[in-house]
Formats: structure tokens, sequence, C-alpha cells
């Protein structure tokens, strides 16, 4: 926290700046009203992102805090993945336009095998970041109309077991600590008695402590603030109720859930901690959330982000680096990379089309000699039967031969009768 | 186009924005006041340079405007009036404080500018000074490791001092405002208008309009930044009473039993507040009661994004090439058929 005030404000022992005391009033005193107005014309924005077992109670809590109807829908219990529904608002009160996005976690809790559960949730806080990160790294860039979608402030709903955190909330909550703003409250505190309650939010903040999660604390170190923000401090986890349906109490109609046995007012601190809630999240911190999630989760991101690309500040010897030479140093690497992963790439098509091509010639050769083949027994074939033919051909000249021999020799024996008989008649 | 970005975009796509109404008080306009506690803890810069030739009163009107010994000339000891042989440039810090607002006020004096002989070029030595601030803002920007809070050089405004010719405009001030309306916001004055009548006034300042216009000179506030239609109408008042003649002073006199800051002379007493007398008040107002927070936001969104785009392309850096793609595939969270490599 010392780090941070010295970091935000102006240095007053700032070498050479003294302080000076002012002869009349000039006007500058509008200051903060003027960056206010600005604001308020672009109007703010704010993301929860909720963390919670299918039918915990998110979708209903955040109709109680904004006092709205927001879409909702009821999910099942058969996801079989973690999934993220993100859905955006705007928002009026007065003057001030708040644009909100309410994240909200799909089957969270339901799997058989919950070791991947986390992954999702991490996974999307990312991407805002890396959203972000790459508009601010964009040569043509325009901020201050980006609409910020990081998120703000986490919302874990711990099941009101009056026991101990679940090893899954134990295991999400540590993967996200230095991700994002963590707020866990007791989702359905109407299910837990008082002293019940006591024992379990120590217990809860206990186990917190012993596994190292960081979760949110409410800021202390603006005078005006600091002190409700210490008790509350010490009211964490928020054990909460939502209801959006209203009940008669007393002459009055509260937000509140009817049962035989009684009434529990969602707005009765002593029935339970929403109203503490709305105070910090919204009435109190909504300005130092966001902060918070800028110039602490997001740097985080954002440097370890541009380290693993090789990106240092200074180099071994120390010496700082311009952001131009490392960028050169990457920019070539990666060119060096690219050409090599073309040339492997045009390599492995040689390669292919180098198979290919034998391929081809193989069944080519194939396909010649098996014509070669067929075209030799076509001519032994052809062979034979031309060697047929001319036995036929002898056989039928000698056939011919004979006949006409035969012939020959009949005529001759009719001739030679034929004398014979002219003979004996003379 | 970017993986994360075709991501994102569908994520967004997916959900509908709509007005929502809200059944009761919820608290969300308590971040006006969560947002005030913060800056004024936070506290405030503001670099104002004042440019002209010497004698026409600077020094004079920065005490005036601050109702505090913050030019360079009140606070140097054993200070002289000489003439510089060059252009140079000097900034002095203050920290003042009102009604716990805390400001830390940079005036950035240029003594020399305008008095040589040979004139030529002495905008360089301003131009440089300037761009030279955005380059440590953008050296710090672009750190891996980079402070919460970026000390803010840039010069928000600078106030360029027209001497009470009563002509038009004379070639440095075409020049010097043609140059650095590019590069930062520049509010020119007219100096010492106690040597003018109303109407004379009201001419010079119609011909310099003129000459502002025929020449492309960009002054604040750009008629182009206007966001809307009231800020519009506002900004064009002011655009239409620009240049403004001003009177500068620290002392006070009697006047109809009030105390007023005004210079004596023997024909009467200049009230330097009164706005039938001279402009002062209106730029006053301009310049802190209302538009500082303007004057920074245009040095940040447009003027420094200029320079940062132009010294980007220059050394051709282009994070988008780099892809910041590699760790999407190798993580293999993306969609695969959304990959591009």
């Amino acid at each position: 926290i010392g780090e941070a005030v010295n970091d935000t404000e102006i240095d007053i022992k700032d070498k050479g700046v003294r302080p000076l005391s002012l002869a009349g009033h000039v006007g500058f005193d509008s200051l903060p009203d003027q960056l206010v107005n600005k604001s308020i014309c672009q109007g703010f924005c704010f993301n929860i992102l909720c963390i919670g077992e299918t039918g915990i109670g998110k979708s209903t809590l955040m109709d109680t805090l904004f006092n709205t109807n927001f879409e909702n829908f009821e999910s099942s219990h058969f996801e079989p993945q973690v999934k993220l529904r993100a859905q955006t608002y705007d928002l009026q009160e007065s003057n001030v336009r708040l644009r909100l996005t309410v994240v909200n976690t799909v089957g969270f809790g339901d799997q058989m095998n919950k070791q991947e559960s986390y992954q999702p949730v991490v996974d999307y806080i990312d991407r805002q970041f890396e959203s972000y990160l790459q508009e601010e790294l964009k040569i043509k860039r325009s901020l201050h109309n980006y609409h910020d979608s990081r998120v703000h402030a986490c919302l874990y709903f711990i099941s009101p077991s009056g026991h101990s955190l679940k090893s899954l909330d134990l295991v999400t909550m540590k993967k996200l600590d230095s991700k994002v703003n963590i707020i866990p409250v007791i989702a359905k505190a109407d299910t837990i008695s008082k002293s019940e309650l006591h024992k379990f939010k120590i217990k809860i903040m206990s186990e917190l402590v012993s596994n190292g999660v960081q979760i949110y604390q409410f800021p202390l170190d603006d005078e005006t603030v600091a002190k409700v923000n210490t008790t509350m401090n010490g009211h964490l986890p928020f054990a909460v109720v939502g209801s959006t349906e209203e009940v008669s109490v007393g002459n009055k109609m509260v937000k509140a859930r009817q049962y035989p046995w009684g009434v529990v007012q969602v707005e009765n601190e002593n029935h339970c901690d929403f109203v503490k809630l709305r105070e910090m999240l919204i009435c109190v911190n909504m300005e130092d959330l966001r902060e918070q999630t800028h110039t602490r989760h997001y740097e985080l991101y954002r440097r370890c982000k541009l380290e693993e690309m090789g990106f240092k500040d200074t180099d071994p010897e120390c010496k700082p680096v311009s952001l131009q030479q490392t960028y050169e140093a990457k920019r070539q690497e990666f060119l060096v990379e690219l050409q090599k992963r073309e040339d492997e790439m045009r390599q492995m098509f040689v390669q292919r089309v180098k198979e290919k091509e034998a391929e081809l010639k193989e069944a080519e050769r194939e396909l010649q000699s098996r014509f070669e083949h067929l075209k030799r027994i076509h001519a032994d074939e052809k062979a034979t039967l031309e060697e047929k033919k001319r036995l036929l051909d002898e056989d039928q000249s000698s056939f011919s031969k004979r006949r006409a021999a035969a012939q020959l020799l009949q005529a001759q024996s009719l001739t030679a009768n034929g004398k014979k008989d002219k003979d004996r008649k003379k | 186009r970017h993986e994360y970005s075709e991501l994102h975009n569908r994520e967004r796509r997916e959900l509908f924005i709509r007005g929502t109404d809200l059944f009761g008080y919820v608290g969300i306009e308590a971040v006006l006041d969560q947002m005030r506690r913060k800056t004024m803890k936070s506290g405030f810069e503001f670099n104002i340079m004042v440019v002209g030739q010497s004698g026409l009163g600077k020094s004079t009107l920065v005490n005036t405007l601050f109702k505090s010994k913050v030019s360079r000339k009140s606070c140097t000891p054993n200070y002289e009036e000489k003439i510089c042989k060059t252009v140079k440039l000097h900034s002095v810090s203050h920290m003042i404080e009102e009604k716990g607002v805390k400001m830390k006020l940079t005036v950035i004096d240029t003594p020399g500018f305008g008095d040589q002989i040979n004139n030529e070029n002495c905008w360089e030595p301003i131009v440089k000074y300037i761009n030279e601030q955005y380059e440590k803002y953008l050296r710090e920007e672009l750190h891996v490791n980079r402070k919460r809070r970026i000390p803010d050089s840039r010069v928000h405004c600078c106030i360029y001092f027209l001497p009470a010719t009563g002509h038009r405009l004379r070639p440095i001030d075409v020049e010097f405002m043609k140059r650095l309306g590019k590069i930062v916001s520049i509010v020119p004055v007219i100096a010492k208008a106690d040597t003018l009548t109303i109407e004379e006034r009201q001419e010079f300042k119609e011909r310099i309009r003129q000459d502002l216009a025929s020449n492309g000179i960009c002054i604040y506030p750009q008629k182009e930044y206007d966001e809307d239609q009231e800020e519009h109408a506002l900004n064009e008042k002011i655009r239409e009473s620009i240049p403004f003649a001003v009177v500068g002073t620290d002392k006070e006199h009697q006047v109809n039993g009030n105390k007023v800051l005004g210079r004596k002379t023997k024909w009467g007493i200049i009230e330097v507040e009164n706005v039938a007398h001279c402009e002062f008040s209106h730029l006053r107002d301009l310049l802190v009661r209302s538009h500082l927070q303007d004057l920074k936001e245009v040095t940040h969104n447009i003027h420094y994004e200029t320079y940062r785009v132009r010294r980007l392309n220059e050394s051709n850096v282009d994070f988008s090439v780099l892809g910041l793609t590699p760790w999407l595939l190798e993580n293999g969270t993306a969609d695969q058929s959304e990959s591009q490599l």
C-alpha cells in the first residue's frame, strides 16, 4: 500500500518542485469537477465475473444488487465443460451512465472431473487483458473509446455448507488471485444459523490465508473511507441472500424471501450482509476496483506477456535496451523462424512431389510391362492362328489337288469306257 | 486480423446491450465521488509554455494567471533580462494547492524567441523540446516494467504572445503557429492590450482570425475535436473571441473601495479582471477554470498519439507483425480453425 501511495501521488519532495502559496483564488480547484464531467460524458464501464456452482444464486444476486431484471437463463447441470456467458447492459442512475458487463460461469462444479474447471475462467480473463494489450500496442489506437472488458471484480460464490471451502474453491481462487480482484461471498446465507456463520467465516478466511490466496482488500489509504473499509474487511466473506420478490413487512414492501417460519429480509443487516456487499462493491470501491485491475493485474499480465516474447528493459549488462532494439532483434528472429518454416514446408512439399512422382513412374512402368506382356501374348496367339491357317490352307490345297486328280481320273476312266463301248459297237 | 480479437469480437457480438431500467436506488452515482477523491489524492500536473519576444509581459501574465510568482523571472535570483543569442528553454515547477486540490505547475519559458536579427528557424528548439517530452513519455509507456503513473512533462498548452501592433500577423507569427499548431495546442493572446482601443482591438482580432484561417493554422480549441453539440457551441463562442487581448499585473489598487488587480496610469486604472477593460478573465477561465482538463486530454489523446504513430512508423515497429499469436498457438486455447499462421 505504501508503494502505491508514492507511485500515484505527485512526489512533493521532487527535486526542484517547491510549494508556492497563492495570493488569491485562481480557480483550478474545479479540476476534479472538470475531470468528473468528462467522465460523465464518456460513461463508465464495470465488469463483474460471478463464479459459482449452478443454482447457487449468481443471477439472482446480480438482479438484487442492481435492482433490475437481467436476462437470465436457467442452466442445466449437464454441461460437459465450464463455459462463460457474458452480457452487457447500459444502466443509468441520475447522470451517470454505466456500461455493466455481467459474466457468469455456466456448469461450474457440475462435471465429474473438475480438474480443468478453472481453465475457461482464467482464459476468459486473459483474453480480455490480451484484447486491451493488443489495442494498446496498435499503431493507430483509440484507447479512450475502447470498451474496456477487463474483469474488475470477481464474486466467488461459496456453497453454504457451514464447514469449509471445497478444494475446487481453493484451486480456482488460487489460480485467479493474481489476475483479478476476488471478493468471496457465502451464497444462500439464509441456510446457515448465525453462530455457524461466524465459525464458517473464520474457517474460510483462515483456509484462504493458509493456502496463500490473495483476496481483494478494501483500500485503507484514503482517510475518508479507511474506517468503513477496515470494518468491512473484517466481515469478509459477505454472507448474502438474493431476492427480487417483495414481501410486505410492517407497512413497507421489502425485498425478501418468505418462509413458513419467517421472512428473510435482503436489506436487513441483521439478516445478511447484502447491504455491506452493495456498499463495498458499488458505492465505495468501484473506482478502486477498476484502478487495481488496470494498474496491478493488467500491468502484471502485460509484463509477463512482453517478457515471454523476449522484451526486456535492460540487456544482460544492465544497460537500458530500447524497445526498438528488442523489437528489431525479435523481428529478425521471427523472420528467420518464418523463413525456416517456409523452407521446411517447401522441402516437405518437394519431397512429397518426388515421392508421388516415383509412385506414378512405378505405376507407369508396371502398366507398360503389362502392355508389353499382353502384346506378346497377342502376337503369340496371332502366330499360332496364322500357323493354323497355313495348315488349313495347305490342307485345303492338297485336298483340292487330290480332288482335281480324282476328277481327272474319273474323267479319264469315263472316256476310256466310252472308247471301249465305241469299239464294241463297231 | 488477430485470433484473439476475432474470438473477443465474437463474444461481444453474442451479447446484446440494452438499456435497463433500475427499479430503485443502487448507488452507481457514488462513483463520481470516488473518482473525485482519487484525483484529489493523486494530484494533477499541468505544463504551460509561453512563447513570445522579450518585453511582451509573458512572465507577468503567468504570474497573474496563477496569482503567485511562478515564472522563472520571479524565481531565479539575480535574474537579468539579457537578450539570448539563441532560443533557450527553461522550465520551472511549483506545487500549488487550492481547496485541497494539488497541482504541479510547470512553466516553460522561451527566452530569445523572436529577439534575434535573423529569426529563421527560431521555432526549432521549441519543436525539439516538445517532441522530446513526447519521446520521454513514449519510452516510459513502452517499458516492460513501467511506473504506475507515468510522469507527464508534455506541453499541455502553448501561449503565444502577439504584440499589439493593431495590424496583422507577422511572418514569424505565421511560421511559428503553422508549425507548432500541428504538435501542440496553441492559445494566441494579444499582449499588452492596453495600447489598443476597443475598436482597434476588435479589428485587430478580426484580421488575425482571417490570417489564421487563410494560413491553415490550427489553434485551440480545434474544431475537429468537438465531441458533441454542446461542446461545439461552447467552443465556437471561444473561437469567435480568440485571440484574447490581455493585460497582466501583480499590483493591486483601490477602485471604488475594492482591492483590484490593475495597472495604474495617468489616465486611469486598467482593471485586469474587469471584462470591460481586457479579456484576461476569459483567458483565465478558459485555461484554468473550464478547459484545463480538456487541454490535457487533447494533448494526450491527439497530439501525443500523432507523435506516437509517426515514431512507430518511422522505426517500423508493428507489434501485430510479431504477432502475439505464437503464444496463442502454443497454448492451443483458441479455435484452431481461426489460426492464420
